[in-house]
C-alpha cells in the first residue's frame, strides 16, 4: 500500500503543494478502515478532523422523518469534511461509510494551529479545499436545475 | 413518408411513466433496420405522431424497440397500446453512433435519464463485438432510483467482467444503497485512456454540456465525443424546418453529431 504521503501527492485536490508541504500535511494523518456503515462525522459535532478516501465510498447524510437523506456520496480521492476550516468548526452533515472503507484522518484542529503559524501551508490548503468546494457548488447547482424532470425530455 | 403499421408486441413498463414497446411489421412488410443513434417517427393514428428514439436494434431476431415518456397526448396514447395494437411508423431517419470509428479504442458511454434508451443499441453493438473494443465504460446517471431505465438489463451489464456500468442519481431515498450525484461524477471517476478514447453522450442538453466539459478535463479530444439531440423534428426528412438547430436540421444531420461541430450553437439561448 501507498504510503500517506504518497496517497495525497497522487490526489488531485493536492496537486499544487509542495514536497515539503505534503510531508507536514502527511505527518498529521492516519490510516484508518471503517465498516459499512460506519460514521465518520456526525451533524453538529466539532469538526476536528476530516478525510481523504482511499478506498471505498461515503455517503453525506441528514436525517429526515422518513430516515437518512443522502445528498451526495464522495468517493476514491475525495476529501470528507471542510467545516474544519471555517467557524464555529462543526460539522454539518452525517457522513456515514458505504462498504468497507479506507480512508486517511486528519487532525484538523492540530493543522489549523499549523496553518496559522506556517501561512503559506495554510494558503496552499485554503486554495486546494476551495477548489473542492466550487466542484461540489457546481455539482449542487447542476442537480437543484432537475435536468432529468419532465419539461426536458420528451 | 407514409407511416408503415407495426403491431405491438409487448409493452414493458420502465418507470412510472416510460414504456418500452417491441414493434414488429404486419405480414408482409418489412422489418426496418435501424442502426445504433437512429430515430423513427412513430404514429399514433388518430393522435399525431413523434420522433422516438430506438432502444433496441431491428433484427431477424429481436424485435424493434422504443422507449416513449408520456408527457403529451402522442405520447401517452403510444404508452397507453396494448399488445396487439397496431401503430405507423417512418424511418430509419437520422445518424448513427460513431461506433466503427471507435474501435480498438476505449468507449465511454454517458447517459443521463431517458438518454439511455438510444444508447442502449450502442452498448448492445459494442458487447456483441466485444473483442474489437478496449475499456468500454458506462456511465449512468438518473433523477432518482424509480427513474432509472432498464433495471433488469443493468444489473445483467454489472455482473459482466468486460464492461464498467457504474449508476448514480440526483436524489437518493434511504433505500437508495448506491452513488448520488451526478454523473460528470462518474466520468472523473472512470478509468480509460483519454488519448484512445470514444465518448458517446446522451441526455439533457445542460447534461450534455458539462459531461463534454468533463471528458474535456480528462483528455479526451472534443472531436471524438458525440452527443444525440432532441429536438422537435415533424418532417424527419429536412423539409419542414422545425428542427433546425443553427446550420443543421437535426433530423438529418442529426440526432447524433460530433461536439465540437455544434458546441457553438448550444450556448445559444432558446435554440
Amino acid at each position: 500500500m501507498q504510503s500517506i504521503e504518497q496517497t495525497l501527492a497522487a490526489t488531485r485536490m493536492f496537486r499544487n503543494l509542495t514536497r515539503e508541504q505534503l510531508a507536514a500535511l502527511a505527518r498529521l494523518g492516519e490510516e484508518v478502515e471503517y465498516a459499512d456503515g460506519s460514521r465518520l462525522m456526525i451533524e453538529g459535532e466539532p469538526a476536528d478532523w476530516f478525510f481523504v478516501i482511499r478506498e471505498g465510498f461515503v455517503a453525506l447524510q441528514t436525517d429526515a422523518p422518513s430516515g437518512a437523506i443522502t445528498i451526495e456520496t464522495l468517493h476514491n480521492g475525495d476529501s470528507v469534511g471542510w467545516s474544519w476550516l471555517f467557524e464555529p468548526y462543526l460539522t454539518h452533515f452525517d457522513a456515514r461509510s458505504r462498504g468497507a472503507t479506507q480512508a486517511i484522518r486528519f487532525d484538523a484542529a492540530t493543522l489549523r494551529v499549523r496553518c496559522a503559524e506556517d501561512r503559506e501551508l495554510g494558503y496552499e490548503l485554503m486554495r486546494s479545499f476551495a477548489s473542492v468546494i466550487v466542484e461540489r457548488l457546481q455539482a449542487t447547482r447542476l442537480q437543484l436545475l432537475d435536468v432529468y424532470g419532465r419539461a426536458t425530455v420528451s | 413518408m407514409t407511416p408503415r403499421a407495426h403491431r405491438v408486441v409487448s409493452r414493458r413498463g420502465e418507470t412510472a411513466d416510460t414504456w418500452t414497446l417491441a414493434l414488429e411489421p404486419l405480414p408482409g412488410e418489412e422489418l426496418p433496420l435501424f442502426a445504433p443513434g437512429q430515430f423513427g417517427m412513430l404514429y399514433a393514428f388518430g393522435v399525431g405522431e413523434i420522433p422516438i428514439s430506438v432502444s433496441g436494434a431491428s433484427t431477424a431476431l429481436d424485435p424493434l424497440r422504443c422507449t416513449v415518456r408520456s408527457v403529451g397526448s402522442v405520447s401517452a396514447a403510444l404508452c397507453a397500446t396494448a399488445p396487439g395494437d397496431v401503430v405507423g411508423l417512418r424511418g430509419p431517419f437520422g445518424s448513427r453512433w460513431p461506433l466503427a470509428e471507435a474501435t480498438a479504442g476505449d468507449v465511454v458511454i454517458v447517459a443521463g435519464g431517458l438518454g439511455l434508451a438510444p444508447l442502449r443499441p450502442a452498448i448492445h453493438h459494442v458487447l456483441a463485438h466485444r473483442n474489437e473494443y478496449g475499456r468500454v465504460i458506462v456511465c449512468y446517471g438518473g433523477r432518482s432510483a424509480d427513474e432509472l431505465l432498464f433495471m433488469s438489463e443493468l444489473e445483467v451489464w454489472r455482473g459482466r467482467f468486460d464492461l464498467d456500468i457504474d449508476v448514480i442519481v440526483d436524489i437518493a431515498g434511504p433505500d437508495w444503497h448506491g452513488k448520488v450525484g451526478v454523473v460528470t461524477k462518474l466520468v472523473e471517476l472512470a478509468a480509460f485512456d483519454p488519448d484512445r478514447t470514444f465518448a458517446l453522450l446522451c441526455g439533457p442538453e445542460v447534461m450534455l454540456r458539462f459531461g463534454a466539459l468533463t471528458l474535456r478535463k480528462r483528455g479526451v479530444p472534443v472531436e471524438r465525443c458525440y452527443i444525440s439531440m432532441e429536438r422537435n423534428m415533424h418532417c424527419a426528412i429536412a423539409q419542414c424546418g422545425h428542427c433546425q438547430f443553427g446550420p443543421k436540421f437535426i433530423c438529418r444531420e442529426g440526432p447524433v453529431q460530433r461536439y465540437d461541430e455544434v458546441e457553438p450553437w448550444l450556448k445559444i439561448g432558446e435554440l
